[in-house]
């Protein structure tokens, strides 16, 4: 291991006279899934669009070491090359899988969208592509050609991790992927992001409300109030043994089965 | 005589000035669209308002004109738009396409190949080649600048997967240069090879949209394909009817009510010319 993947340093960002995160800074390492948990409002999404480079924070810096063109400034880019980025070394999963998708096209298109995106131009190949994906997402195949509109809740997620997986990406950032999701197809959701993390040897930044989710995936864990980090260390060590007392008051306030 | 109630040709030397600045614009960045200030023209939109601006602001007494739709000289449309320019412009007329300097068109390029000098008008519904796509405009725009077109593809891909081949067979979105997306206006795909490295002007003017883009003379346009489905133009089994063309566009007509069908050249101009040129070869043996 030689750098970082990711680092931040004091990322912070206002709206208007509120602030939804301050301070904040990490380093993500190749390899490896982040969590960052807190109650909702407590600036995670805010975070995470600050780190993918879809909002400008007020102050900080993110980094990121990139394969193609070694450590870059993410919010110094121009524009064209942080999209390139963000089509090829990154994948972003969103909630809501319809803000993710193209709902008016068929799966196939979806997960084939990046790789035309980048310049591939022979259908057959494409399409063998996106059957591969599918598959890897545990889609029956003779969906290949049904929209999106037409698949459950767990389905869409699915593809829609296809779809960012695609390029095979280095850095994958998620926002509540489970979210929504009734409790079985959350589990098998896991298992899947699971298997993908370790076979791509993906790193990833994870956003969820659900600490159940961060102990299954995650590594390394950071947890936010109104804002700021209040407590960060390894995902066991600090659900097993919460220091700061809202991590306490989160952990105490998972209902029993 | 033109009419002498309004200014030559119709629109105001200001306006014709801010029209042309827009051309020029155009001219030097091949299928960028230049937004302009569009005038009410007498006509309604989407019957050639963008185009009978873009003619008003080129045309000149030496020119000559001709106006098609849907490759006839004598719909309504065409007839009504070259007796407004006859009246307001006082230029000559003709329906051949050889005599012309300019030549407004709605939905297909003349058979007849175009000759340096000249300029082709064409009327534009829907400028935005990514509308149907992406319905913000803020963001085709984006992807214009960063020439980032995988949706276009996206949507040829679907085409495939849908119906076995690449369905579209009219404003089939080309690449201008190497570098710009530009719908080609609802011309028939047949017609997008003509458009390659021609040597007359095509201008392109939408006048409920306000945009104008450009082709200059002998640029590279290239319709958008799969390696494995490359870009191909309708074919007919049958002849024009008429003049015995396999070359050109054909027109459907079903005759009686029996279904019986006929196929006939769209370019009347093109079919009456070599209607003519048979008539005189058979008079002359």
């Amino acid at each position: 291991m030689s750098a970082p993947l990711l680092s931040a340093r004091g990322v912070t960002k206002r709206f208007g006279e509120r602030i939804a995160c301050r301070d904040v800074s990490f380093e993500l390492w190749p390899g490896e899934v982040l969590g960052i948990v807190g109650e909702s409002g407590s600036g995670k999404t805010t975070l995470l669009n600050c780190l993918a480079g879809r909002l400008t924070p007020d102050g900080g810096t993110v980094t990121y070491e990139s394969a193609a063109a070694g450590t870059v400034d993410v919010h110094g880019l121009s524009e064209a090359r942080r999209r390139l980025l963000a089509r090829t070394e990154w994948g972003f999963v969103n909630q809501d899988a319809r803000e993710g998708l193209r709902m008016g096209v068929s799966a196939g298109a979806n997960i084939g969208e990046r790789l035309m995106a980048i310049g591939a131009r022979h259908y057959g190949t494409i399409r063998q592509t996106s059957c591969d994906w599918l598959a890897r997402v545990e889609i029956d195949l003779d969906r290949l050609d049904d929209r999106p509109t037409t698949y459950s809740g767990g389905m869409r997620q699915r593809l829609q991790i296809a779809r960012n997986l695609v390029s095979e990406p280095r850095l994958v950032f998620m926002d509540e992927p489970t979210g929504g999701l009734d409790v079985s197809v959350q589990a098998r959701l896991l298992d899947l992001l699971r298997g993908l993390v370790d076979r791509f040897h993906l790193s990833a930044v994870l956003v969820t409300h659900d600490l159940g989710v961060a102990r299954l995936l995650t590594h390394r864990l950071m947890v936010m109030q109104g804002g700021k980090v209040v407590e960060d260390g390894l995902t066991d060590q600090v659900l097993d043994d919460p220091q700061h007392a809202y991590t306490q008051m989160l952990v105490a306030s998972i209902l029993p089965v | 005589m033109p009419d002498g109630a309004y200014n030559y040709a119709y629109l105001d030397e200001q306006t014709k000035r801010m029209i042309r600045r827009a051309i020029l614009k155009a001219v030097a960045v091949p299928g960028y669209q230049v937004p302009f200030g569009g005038r009410e023209m007498p006509l309604p939109y989407g019957w050639g308002t963008g185009g009978i601006q873009v003619t008003a602001a080129i045309i000149g007494r030496d020119d000559t004109l001709k106006v098609i739709d849907q490759g006839a000289d004598d719909t309504t449309n065409a007839v009504s738009i070259r007796r407004f320019f006859a009246r307001v412009a006082d230029v000559a007329t003709t329906t051949r396409t050889e005599e012309a300097t300019v030549i407004q068109t709605r939905h297909r390029v003349p058979e007849t190949p175009l000759k340096e000098g000249q300029i082709l008008v064409f009327q534009v519904p829907i400028p935005e080649p990514l509308r149907m796509l992406e319905p913000r405009e803020t963001e085709t725009r984006t992807l214009h600048a960063l020439s980032e077109y995988g949706v276009m593809q996206v949507s040829l891909y679907e085409s495939i997967a849908r119906h076995g081949r690449i369905a579209k067979t009219y404003n089939y979105p080309v690449l201008v240069n190497g570098r710009y997306m530009m719908s080609p206006s609802p011309i028939p795909k047949f017609d997008n090879p003509k458009l390659d490295r021609n040597p007359a002007l095509q201008l392109y003017g939408a006048g409920r949209e306000k945009r104008i883009y450009a082709v200059p003379p002998y640029t590279p346009v290239k319709s958008l394909d799969f390696d494995d489905h490359p870009f191909e133009i309708e074919r007919w089994t049958e002849c024009c009817a008429l003049c015995g063309s396999r070359e050109s566009f054909l027109d459907e007509m079903i005759v009686d009510d029996e279904g019986k069908r006929l196929y006939v050249c769209s370019d009347t101009d093109y079919c009456q010319e070599r209607q003519g040129a048979q008539a005189q070869g058979k008079e002359a043996p």
